[in-house]
């Protein structure tokens, strides 16, 4: 019996004491470098196109017309991690800017005319989250309804004419501060701020653990509706932030503004790397795939690409972006 | 390797050099292992040996690092699960994947279907075949319902009779034991002992010895990786091999000490959920720990998780620390105090894709935050405590959980529960894929949990663990408590009298 002589093998390397895996490993799996690059590439190119791009100000300038979209993006991101989606926001933009500009016609003053647009996204948030947390509807079918029921209400209120806003009111994208136009350093702000939330709280810390498994989530004590309705009232309430700025930067409102704006939303998430099931994604991906989305476009218009052309070329990186980041992650766990 | 060499037959499967690395770490090292046709062979080792990753490994599920794989005298080079299929290597899992909405039959053939040209599906033949087979392992299961409902067991026996049709020759079971009654055991073993006569060879990996001593011809004891010795079970003793498993011989762990038991932490009354359980009612002290026995299925884990909030009761009355409570939620039930670990790790325990760390740390959110932002220091520091003193076998705290083995997974998430620092601790079947080494271990610390002034009720299906560890022992069959034994009462007997439904006594009897 070799029990003795073979329990010399308890001395072997204990495993705890292994390396961890290698710390460029670690990087390379995260989608979001994958965007990083697709960013540098796009810079290269598009500067060979255009010496435009290698302008800072100019990236600026184009950036000023996705920055309402990117920052509810960013929104849209945290709902998608926590295995939710909202389809409606670019209607909202729509729907806030009625109500908004609206009542600012109607000589309600401007202050308390935000205030009605404000409200509005909040109304819509609330909407969307009581159809899908309190009759458990799925967000994607309850999204899409009030994604048609809100760009249907902005078009009952404005009507199809479009509604001026007050002169002093127009024009934040051609407001400076440092530098940047007012949008973009919103957007800035707000990624920094949501980047935060999401990493280093707990409120974001649970947002993960939803979106990765509801049921553990749930016997952990996680209150995954509460959760859930604050980013429903949050995506409204910065859709409407949006959709005013959006007057703002337009001078006028119309029912169709942002119109198929949650397109272009759901690509900046995808692109960043955000995980279509819940559970995986990052703030700092999808800013980053908010300039790749701003390059990649304008690039098009400067090199003289067909619109429907350049429809195609979005419509093919969303795909690739959803396979890429689902191969990533694959690999992540074999 | 003396056991090597017993059988002059030549081997059905020839390991040379397996290993496996996962980013670089090397989990499995050098295997070398000769399958005998016709034999029964345990896998054996602590969390984490690497006893699952050799028989993925096997089953075509990962692709080894190094090593070759000979069967038959050919040598094995494409790994794909459906090569191993095709070359008659079936893994069959803890968790029996299927499709569950297709009937037994379907779901028998399905991969399988030699497919005439148009791919026509031949379902009377499909049906035929498949009541052959089922009379063959002799159980009766009607072929043509659905997958779903079905009972772990039967789903267990369904995927067996798919290796069948596929004619396995080699059948690697990994943990199937788990979560069978005592008796669906005995059926599993029959059928392995048919399957091994009609010489083809199976892999049986667990951590009951009694079940290696009952059922396997040799074993294989893995540590950190290694293979440390093939041995015929025969010649050694549960000691030789627990020597071989963890490097030393088990301490013995001793019945739990009389602690002074005070009031009552946890008060019944009456609980039910129709068609679920009825009627419950029961009390458990502080210091007292108060196990529930009964079979698999009998409404153990339902009450458990009524009392958790996680599906409440329709009627009756829960007490906590002398006040009546009504718990609509989990958090509720934290917030008053109650842990519940809970018997299905997957579904309900782990964040498969998150690491370690933030899995040990979901529930207490309140540890590892100071003005509401997580200290990754403190978090670190809290997740690595519980590792050395659950000592969980990992990489790195960093790493994804469901990289872990079962076993470890099982670890963290009793980490994370302990954590909380409960007054009631609710642990359902919480030593579930567990190896020996720690079941001592996790036993001395339910002790002193108790000890501490803590409430314990412990669901387990392993009587000897209900025997030494509990103050009093309640039995559920059916949906109803049949038996509430104190400590001298309580006997593998008569809880296993109490267990068993009215309506199977005489079968049982028989
Ligand atoms: N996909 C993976 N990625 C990284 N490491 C892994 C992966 N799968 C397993 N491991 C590691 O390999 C080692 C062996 O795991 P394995 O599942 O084979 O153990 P086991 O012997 O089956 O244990 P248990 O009794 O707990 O089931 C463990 O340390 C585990 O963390
Ligand atoms: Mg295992």
């Amino acid at each position: 019996m070799s029990v003795t002589e073979k329990s010399e093998i308890a001395a072997a390397p204990q495993r705890e004491s292994a390396s961890a895996r290698p710390r460029w490993q670690v990087m390379l799996i995260r989608p979001e470098l994958m965007t990083f690059v697709l960013l540098i590439i796009a810079l290269i190119v598009a500067s060979s196109l255009s010496p435009y791009f290698l302008d800072i100000a100019y990236i600026l300038d184009s950036f000023t017309l996705s920055a309402e979209l990117a920052m509810v993006a960013l929104v849209l991101t945290i709902m998608i991690i926590a295995g939710e989606i909202d389809l409606s926001p670019a209607s909202g933009m729509a729907l806030a800017a009625c109500t908004f500009a609206y009542a600012q016609q109607a000589g309600v003053p401007i202050p308390l005319a935000v205030g009605v647009g404000l409200l509005t996204g909040l109304a819509m948030g609330l909407l969307n989250g009581i159809l899908v947390i309190r009759f458990q509807l799925p967000s994607i079918i309850v999204t899409i309804g009030t994604l048609i029921f809100y760009r249907g209400l902005a078009q009952v209120i404005a009507g199809d004419q479009s509604i001026r806003v007050p002169e002093w009111f127009i024009g934040i994208n051609r407001v400076l501060v440092f530098g940047i136009p007012v949008p973009v350093l919103v957007f800035v702000i707000l990624s920094v701020v949501l980047g935060f939330v999401l990493s280093s709280t707990i409120y974001g810390r649970q947002i993960y653990l939803i979106g990765t498994n509801p049921i553990a989530a749930r016997h952990a004590g996680i209150r995954a509706n509460r959760i859930k309705m604050s980013l429903f009232l949050l995506i409204g309430i910065t859709a409407s932030i949006a959709g005013m700025m959006t007057a703002s930067r337009l001078g006028s409102v119309r029912y169709d503004i942002a119109l198929g704006g949650e397109l272009q939303m759901v690509l900046m998430a995808m692109l960043g790397g955000t995980y279509i099931f819940g559970g995986r994604g990052s703030i700092l991906g999808t800013f980053l795939a908010a300039w790749l989305l701003v390059i990649v476009s304008t690039g098009m218009i400067v090199a003289n690409i067909l619109p429907a052309m350049q429809l195609c070329v979005l419509g093919v990186l969303l795909i690739i972006s959803i396979i890429a980041t689902n191969f990533i992650y694959s690999r992540t766990q074999r | 390797m003396a056991a090597n060499s017993t059988s002059s037959a030549t081997p059905l499967l020839v390991s040379r050099g397996i290993s496996k690395q996962f980013s670089g770490v090397e989990v499995l090292s050098d295997v070398d292992l000769d399958l005998m046709p016709g034999e029964i062979h345990a896998l054996l080792g602590e969390n984490g040996a690497g006893k699952s990753t050799f028989a993925k490994i096997l089953a075509g599920v990962y692709r080894p690092t190094r090593g070759t794989l000979t069967m038959n005298g050919a040598p094995v080079e494409a790994y794909s699960p459906i090569h191993a299929q095709r070359l008659g290597i079936t893994l069959i899992h803890q968790e029996p994947i299927s499709f569950p909405d297709l009937s037994v039959a379907e779901n028998l053939v399905l991969g399988h279907e030699r497919g005439s040209l148009l791919g026509r599906v031949h379902w009377a033949g499909m049906e035929r075949r498949a009541n052959e087979l089922m009379d063959m392992l002799g159980i009766r299961i009607d072929v043509t319902r659905p997958m779903r409902g079905l009972s772990i067991a039967d789903q267990q026996m369904v995927e067996i009779a798919r290796a069948l049709v596929g004619d396995s020759r080699l059948i690697i079971m990994d943990e199937p034991t788990a979560p069978l009654t005592p008796k669906e055991v005995e059926t599993l073993f029959g059928i392995a002992r048919k399957l091994r006569d009609e010489g083809r060879t199976i892999i049986f990996i667990s951590h009951r010895l009694e079940e290696v001593q009952a059922l396997c011809d040799r074993a294989t004891v893995f540590r950190d990786g290694n293979l440390v010795d093939t041995v015929n079970v025969a010649d050694v003793s549960d000691d030789d091999i627990i020597r071989l498993m963890i490097g030393r011989s088990l301490k013995e762990y001793l019945h739990k000490q009389r602690t002074t038991i005070g009031d009552v932490a946890l008060k019944v009354e009456n609980l039910t959920l129709p068609g679920v359980f009825s009627d419950i009612s029961f009390d458990v002290h502080k210091g007292e720990i108060v196990g529930v026995g009964g079979l698999v299925g009998a409404g153990r884990t339902d009450v458990a998780r009524a009392l958790f909030g996680v599906e409440p009761a329709a009627t009756g009355k829960i007490h906590v620390n002398g006040s009546e409570v009504a718990i609509g939620d989990p958090s509720t039930a934290i917030d008053l105090g109650l842990a519940f670990v809970p018997e299905d790790r997957a579904v309900a325990g782990i964040f498969s894709s998150l690491s370690v760390e933030k899995n040990i740390s979901a529930a207490v959110p309140g540890k590892i935050t100071s003005g509401g932002i997580i200290r990754r220091a403190l978090e670190h520091a809290v997740a690595s405590d519980s590792v050395k003193k659950l000592r969980i076998r990992l990489a790195s705290l960093q790493q994804p959980i469901g990289e872990l083995s079962g076993g470890n997974q099982q670890k963290a998430i009793l980490a994370r529960w302990l954590l909380t620092d409960p007054s009631v601790l609710i642990l359902d079947e919480p030593t579930r894929g567990i190896d020996i080494g720690v079941k001592a271990e996790f036993y001395d610390m339910i002790g002193e949990l108790a000890a501490g002034g803590r409430a314990i009720l412990l669901i387990s299906s392993e009587l000897p663990e209900l025997l030494a560890l509990c103050d009093r022992v309640l039995v559920m069959s059916e949906g109803r408590l049949t038996a509430n034994f104190d400590r001298s009462e309580a006997t593998q007997e008569s809880i296993m009298q109490a267990a068993v439904p009215r309506s199977a006594d005489q079968e049982v009897a028989a």
